[in-house]
């Protein structure tokens, strides 16, 4: 293993953060603040508690896993673009590193960003809500699978990028509806009978009820299907990038 | 006795199935040399040396660094390996200092500030090592490309064309560089246009067209033995257009009417010399003046690469 290499490459990746930490945390804390004062203060006040908490409060998780979603994916499709797009890349590739290696510093550096949004974000929740967490242990795993999960994902969605449109587009026209749809605002119990049956498709759903349970102990979906179909994903992202990688495919030609 | 470092063995490129960039090169480079691959552009230079630094794939055939495969061993060569890419490609905001010393972490070693600080200071880099990238010139570019290939102490150095672009004063400072480096033990393969360059500082010459190495050696012995010697007549009279009778001498009119040009091959038995004069003076044309110059490697250049042509 080149150690000094990933280690190299994690705190390349986190130099970006330092330089503009202004803007990579001030955004998702003005949005998710937004959030708060739209949905949990305004709405919260005509809605009544949905699954025993408070509006404000149940919005809290679902809002925190979109954050590190989104966070995530552009960490990490940003962090691998930038050096495609500058043509830069040209010394990882000719380094004596593996793609294994290569991975494991974007991802990790893309994951560790998102916790340090994902902990501001909560933080800033417990301005407008109240928040319980129930448990705790099962929250940090979630938070961790979700910032790796997604951050394998944005490392692929940067890889296959040719241009900045196809970078913005998937986060765009995929992620943020499934976002929307995946109950961060309501419980799915609250849809009509075809939607709820619609939204057993949506993995965020997964991601949010059993972000959910660890907060409050309740979820639309048992917590180890949350997990499992969590888990499931992170393989799928992790045999896709590996296939990917040995192909060289959009990187070497 | 020399000692081969890197060995090229029937190396084929071909890009998106389809153009054949490299047909089957063959090549071995010594220890401790500089050598200076020539071409014309689209050549086949850059391909040769990506692949061996591993930004692209060979289709077929094998190149050894220091007995070591730069595919199924790619570790081990590419740690041994500096690489200065054609194209200025640099971030652009960070630090002269900091993106030098990432190079050296990705090249596996720990970090070493007073290393970094020899290299920036052997390339008058020093004063600007707290700049961003993004706003040096281009010539400093260039040399921050050259710290961060020399940053990990590679025994063998790729420059793709480090002087294009280049002022006088910096080209002249890259080649002092790139004695020095040669002076530490360091081989340097560089590619270039500039045939004065090749000339000037590489012990050997490779000569590559349309993806295929036509000729490699000593770039003295290549001088003298493909060397062409060039004769000028001048006249007394002004000639606006060559005999029939001299139509097989391949002559260059200049455009002045004043002159004309014969190259021959000093090597050959017969150089043709007598029978021009001959048929120069059966012609009616006066001599005021002969002149003889031994040919340079852009002759040589030129002459291969038009014969490639045909
Ligand atoms: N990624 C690529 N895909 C397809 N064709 C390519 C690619 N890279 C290079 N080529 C082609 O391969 C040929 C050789 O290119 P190469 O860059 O090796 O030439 P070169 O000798 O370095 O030229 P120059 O002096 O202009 O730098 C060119 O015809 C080029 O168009
Ligand atoms: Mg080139």
């Amino acid at each position: 293993m080149n150690y000094y290499a990933i280690k190299a490459i994690y705190l390349h990746e986190m130099d970006r953060l330092w330089r503009t930490l202004f803007q990579s945390i001030l955004s998702p804390v003005v949005s998710t603040s937004l959030y708060f004062i739209v949905f949990g203060s305004v709405i919260g006040g005509m809605v009544p508690q949905v699954d025993g908490v408070s509006y404000g409060s149940f919005i809290v998780p679902g809002l925190l896993m979109l954050t590190l979603l989104t966070q995530s994916l552009s960490n990490s499709s940003f962090g691998i673009y930038m050096p495609k797009f500058s043509g830069s890349i040209y010394e990882i590739l000719a380094a004596p590193i593996s793609s294994f290696e290569i991975v494991i510093g974007f991802v990790g550096a893309s994951a560790t960003k998102s916790l340090i949004v994902g902990s501001i974000i909560l933080i800033t929740a417990t301005f407008f809500a109240e928040v319980r967490i129930d448990h705790p242990f099962v929250m940090v795993f979630l938070l961790v699978l979700t910032c790796l999960t997604f951050s394998l994902f944005g490392f692929l969605i940067g890889i296959l990028s040719e241009n900045f449109e196809q970078l913005q587009v998937i986060p765009l026209i995929v992620v943020t509806p499934l976002v929307f749809l995946g109950g961060s605002l309501y419980s799915i119990e609250m849809l009509p009978e075809f939607w709820q049956q619609v939204s057993y498709f949506n993995p965020v759903v997964y991601l949010i009820n059993g972000m959910r349970w660890a907060f409050y102990g309740v979820s639309d979906i048992n917590i180890w299907t949350s997990v499992f179909t969590m888990l499931g994903f992170l393989l799928i992202c992790i045999v896709s990038t590996i296939f990917i990688l040995t192909k060289g495919y959009r990187i070497k030609s | 006795m020399l000692e081969t470092l890197i060995s090229i063995k029937n190396l084929s490129k071909t890009y998106n199935n389809s153009f054949e960039a490299l047909k089957s090169v063959n090549l071995e480079i010594n220890k401790g040399e500089i050598f200076a691959l020539l071409g014309p552009n689209g050549a086949g230079k850059t391909t040769m040396i990506s692949i061996i630094c591993g930004l692209v794939r060979p289709t077929s055939g094998e190149v050894k660094v220091n007995g070591s495969d730069i595919v199924s061993e790619y570790k081990i060569t590419r740690s041994q390996i500096g690489y200065v890419p054609q194209e200025l490609t640099l971030e652009q905001f960070e630090t002269v200092f900091q993106n030098v010393s990432y190079t050296r972490g990705l090249y596996g070693k720990s970090s070493n500030p007073k290393h970094i600080e020899k290299i920036l200071k052997d390339l008058s880099l020093w004063d600007k090592k707290s700049m961003r990238l993004g706003q040096l010139s281009g010539g400093m570019k260039r040399r921050v490309l050259i710290a961060k290939a020399l940053s990990h102490e590679p025994s063998v150095l790729f420059l793709d064309e480090p002087t294009a672009g280049v002022d006088v004063e910096l080209r002249q400072d890259m080649w002092r560089i790139v004695e020095k480096l040669r002076q530490s033990g360091v081989t340097i393969i560089l590619t270039t246009h500039y045939i004065e360059e090749a000339e000037a500082i590489a012990d050997r010459v490779g000569v590559i067209d349309n993806g295929e190495m036509i000729v490699v050696d000593e770039t003295s012995k290549l001088i003298s033995r493909m060397g062409q010697k060039k004769l000028t007549i001048q006249l007394q009279e002004k000639v606006m257009q060559l005999p029939e009778s001299l139509a097989k001498y391949n002559l260059e009119l200049a455009s002045d009417g004043f002159s004309l040009a014969y190259s021959y091959d000093k090597e050959s038995k017969q150089t043709g010399i007598t029978n021009l004069l001959q048929q120069v003076k059966d012609s009616g044309m006066k001599l005021s003046d002969l002149k003889t110059e031994q040919g340079t490697l852009e002759d040589i250049f030129v002459s291969l690469v038009h014969k490639e042509k045909k």
